[in-house]
């Protein structure tokens, strides 16, 4: 199936309206989830959307219209639509903007990739994905096993009236294992990273670096480990999060915190507020010294990285917080325009039918310089956890509580048994205040989610988060029910 | 629309080779967005989004597809045919599924609500002047939405409907808040005016200085909207029948274990209200009403015609996903006047947000306090709480310690729109449970 080529200049001609700015975002993705479960293929599909995004700019009022009609006739229908919105809405608006909420840049990106979303057939997939699950099935406690991979494929085009001309290409692969072993009333899961935090923007090549079938096996024996293990034990003590935790953590409890639309009360209504306010830029202590939050759309194949975002900003790596201060905020223009705080190309859209909020994209915290064996060492009592499994954080995004799929033990300087049910609880700002030991490169892990909700209408958007290792203090951990 | 996707998935019909078999689906809106922060417009406008899916089943193996229609037949025909010859190229590779649904030729359903909500261009007019100068936040969304299933065999549903959501938080300047919606499908403007003043009521409450509450277990009476959300859970490895097969769900201890929830606890599926589609993506049709847990008891689990053939159990025409499409619970007998007495010393929870398992298997859910929670005190409110984290399983709150249940139903509507717009909503009355476990 082949994508409908259109040239977005020619469409941007045919709009004819007295509006102070107009601008045409396209959007086509092609998702192609393939699904093997208990030996069975479950699903094996090729989805599409295709649409353009037509936002005008009158009276200091965006008005958009969202159409499929891809025709000139359509477009320029849309955006006679679209300028009545924004008309009737402008004796009304918020914020009155001018085009400068829309910069104008030209330029592409590509994500990297050798072998492009082709190389490997529908069959050769299949046939990965079946081995892959057969090696879930390490014993008969296994009873589910499941092995996915998603190829996605996106194609971005934005052109606007003051100039802007953007190209961005995205290959991306996302790929999960997963084996639930039951033994009466106990079930355990295990999954190859948690909330499918392997996905990457990569190409076919993904299957030559990662063994699926060693993961796979390795997947399995501790979902049958798991049964064994005891429950993490109660109490305060020092934690050890792995990067496909610290992806969560980071996610929930910096992330979403320091989005700047958020704290300016657009999402109070829905995903809620932030416990930061506007004057804590430049001055709140984050976290402790250890702590180097970069937003960072430039790593190589990490999940969020592009070149621009979906208001046509630039986008460029910048320090978020920097030695534990807080220095910038997740805003795009519209944001750094209503709130004065610098801010970053974050204006994201999930999808042609959808407008740009401020989005996290790669939000990494930066390596630090103990090693692996270092920080087990400087542990008399605590837990080391691995892949997420349970998420919930309150509307100011403060009180956090997260549950891990693995857990160990760490006694006297040393990982001892394996515990399940391992989860811990605590406030973001303290929590972080409590980062002891950042781990070096080499505990340094890339992951991302495709999951990320928020906004009115509701948007998905896809993030990354790399971290390495880190060590909390005296946190508060328990255990199952 | 249904005309357009009657004819477009005809002709992809006509196409089929011997010993093929289509289905098509439809999923579609034309929609207006207003979002508002501080009473005022921060961004709006219109999407027409229509989503053609076609699953092919050719020689016991299935695969399937979706585009983006564009309204023009013409166009629309060749990316669909092209959409299958892809598919056809695909499905000779894949492994055989033993567990296909074969879609059925019968029967053949309508159902299209024809609403009188705003005109997309006196919206803001309508809406904003009665916000005045308070703390208004939240989303306007109106417009036609279009269900559709067909297939091959000569099986034709549509479902239509037209209607609107106004979903909202007021604040105060002490940044506390109440939550509300205006949803229906006949715009009504004092209805809708007076719908925003007992808002505006509730909110005075909200002034009162808020207390901190310690952790600890408190009687506790949530408001429908709170129930709604606790009965949501059982939509995410919960009450489907595969995940109790693949050991990944919280009714394990129903199941196996013969633990019952309370007697006061009876939850049903009731497509009654017309407001989704009996119809699922296989074409079946539901029964109108059918009894999931009566009166504690587990009677049955949602069941889709695929599990039912891996598992060797029968299919009551459950969604694939297994989830809960018509939510209805029972109401009980304690009336509205006589809650906060009741509680006597506790809590009283309008909203809770941010729901996750925190133990799958022992029904255990954490999430937090939200908008409207008080404090209650000999029988009356004290004042609003601070943000409060729970830990509690169902077991408890839906089984030994539910100790009434609310006299009147709520219905919760449906607002999320991720994709497109969602339909449907939860009938349930709110309750008042003996023991609840605030942690953090
Ligand atoms: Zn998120």
């Amino acid at each position: 199936m082949e994508k409908q080529q259109l040239n977005l200049h020619e469409l941007l001609g045919a709009v004819h309206i007295s509006a102070d700015w107009v601008g045409l975002r396209e959007v086509y993705e092609k998702v192609t989830p393939r699904m093997v479960r208990d030996g069975v293929p479950v699903a094996n599909g090729i989805y599409s959307t295709h649409g353009i995004m037509v936002e005008v700019l009158s009276d200091g009022q965006f008005g958009y219209f969202g159409t499929s009609d891809l025709t000139p006739a359509g477009i320029a229908l849309a955006s006679e639509k679209a300028y009545q919105q924004a008309k009737l809405a402008a004796k009304y608006s918020l914020v009155q903007f001018t085009d400068e909420a829309r910069p104008a840049f030209k330029g592409s990106y590509q994500s990297p990739f050798v072998k492009n979303g082709q190389s490997l057939s529908a069959g050769e997939l299949n046939e990965l994905l079946l081995k892959s699950n057969q090696a879930l099935k390490v014993s008969d406690k296994i009873v589910s096993a499941s092995s996915i991979i998603q190829v996605l494929e996106t194609q971005f085009k934005f052109v606007s009236s003051n100039g802007s001309d953007i190209t961005q290409d995205f290959l991306m692969i996302e790929a999960d294992l997963s084996a639930t072993a039951v033994d009466g009333a106990n079930q355990q899961t295990r999954t190859f990273g948690g909330m499918r935090g392997n996905c990457k923007q990569i190409g076919m090549e993904y299957f030559d670096s990662v063994d699926l079938i060693a993961q796979a096996t390795r997947i399995g024996e501790q979902a049958i480990e798991l049964l064994d293990a005891t429950d993490c034990p109660t109490g305060e003590m020092d934690v050890i999060l792995a990067p496909d935790q610290m992806m969560l953590q980071i996610h929930e409890s910096v992330g979403h915190a320091l989005e700047v639309d958020r704290i300016l009360g657009d999402e109070r209504n829905y995903a809620g507020w932030s416990f930061v306010k506007l004057e804590d830029f430049g001055s709140l202590q984050y976290g402790s010294e250890h702590m180097n939050i970069t937003f960072d759309p430039t790593v190589s194949n990490e999940f969020a990285s592009y070149g621009f975002d979906d208001g046509g900003l630039k986008a460029e790596r910048e320090y978020i917080i920097k030695d534990g201060k807080l220095l910038r905020g997740l805003g795009g223009m519209e944001s750094q325009i209503r709130s004065g705080v610098d801010g970053v190309a974050n204006f994201r859209a999930s999808n042609w039918n959808r407008a740009p909020i401020d989005r996290m994209a790669n939000l990494n915290l930066e390596p630090g310089n103990s090693t692996r064996e270092e920080m087990i060492e400087s542990v008399e009592k605590g837990v080391y956890m691995e892949s997420n499994r349970s998420w919930s954080i309150d509307d100011y995004r403060n009180k956090f509580q997260f549950g891990c799929e693995y857990g160990k033990l760490i006694e006297n300087g040393k990982l001892t048994k394996t515990v399940k049910n391992p989860n811990y609880r605590g406030i973001s700002n303290p929590f972080w205040n409590s980062l002891k030991r950042v781990g070096n490169q080499d505990t340094f892990g890339i992951y991302g989610t495709p999951n990320c909700g928020k906004g009115e209408p509701n948007q998905v958007i896809r993030v990354g988060h790399a971290s390495p290792l880190c060590l909390f203090e005296n946190i508060q951990v328990f255990g199952g029910a | 629309m249904k005309n357009h996707f009657k004819n477009l998935s005809s002709t992809l019909f006509d196409s089929l080779n011997e010993g093929e078999v289509l289905s098509a689906s439809f999923s579609g809106e034309n929609s207006q967005f207003i979002r508002l922060n501080q009473a005022k417009v921060r961004q709006t406008g219109l999407v027409d989004d229509f989503d053609f899916g076609i699953k092919l089943i050719y020689d016991g193996r299935t695969t399937s597809g979706s585009l983006t229609l564009s309204g023009n037949m013409e166009n629309d025909e060749i990316h669909a045919i092209s959409l299958l010859a892809t598919l056809r190229n695909d499905i000779t590779q894949l492994p055989e599924d033993p567990y296909i649904v074969m879609p059925l030729g019968a029967p053949s359903s309508e159902n299209m609500t024809i609403g009188n909500g705003l005109p997309f261009e006196n919206a803001t007019e309508a809406i904003i002047p009665s916000l005045g100068d308070t703390d208004f936040v939240g989303i306007w969304a109106s417009g036609k939405i279009y269900r559709g299933n067909a297939n091959s065999l000569g099986q034709f549903h549509w479902f239509e409907t037209d209607n609107f959501a106004l979903d909202y938080s007021l604040v105060t300047p002490e940044n506390q808040m109440v939550k509300g919606t205006f949803a229906g499908k006949d715009w009504n403007q004092s209805t809708y005016e007076q719908n925003i003043q007992n808002s505006l009521k509730k909110l005075e409450l909200m002034n009162r200085k808020p207390v901190k509450v310690k952790p600890g277990d408190y009687r506790t009476w949530f408001e429908p909207a709170a129930v709604s959300d606790f009965l949501g859970m059982f939509s995410w490895n919960g009450i489907s029948e595969a995940s109790l097969q693949q050991g990944s769900s919280s009714f394990g201890k129903m199941r196996h274990d013969g633990i019952q929830l309370s007697p006061h606890f009876s939850l049903r599926e009731d497509f009654s209200s017309g407001m989704v589609p009996r119809f699922n993506g296989y074409g079946e049709v539901a029964d109108e009403s059918r009894t999931l847990i009566n009166k504690g008891q587990l009677v049955q689990t949602l069941v889709s015609s695929r599990t039912a053939a891996e598992y060797g159990v029968e299919s009551n025409q459950a969604e694939s996903g297994e989830y809960l499409r018509a939510p209805s619970m029972r109401p009980g007998n304690l009336t509205q006047d006589k809650v906060v007495e009741t509680i006597g010393d506790g809590l009283f929870l309008s909203n809770i947000h941010y729901l996750n398992w925190s133990d799958n298997p022992g029904g255990r859910v954490t999430g937090l306090t939200r908008y409207a929670c008080f404090k209650v005190e000999k029988g009356e409110i004290v004042a609003p709480i601070e943000t409060m984290r729970f830990d509690d399983t169902f077991y408890r709150y839906f089984g030994t310690e539910l100790e009434a249940v609310g006299e009147t139903t709520s219905v919760l509507p449906e607002v999320g729109s991720y994709g497109g717009r969602d339909i449907g909503g939860t009938i349930c009355p709110g309750i008042l449970v003996k023991s609840f476990s605030l942690t953090l």
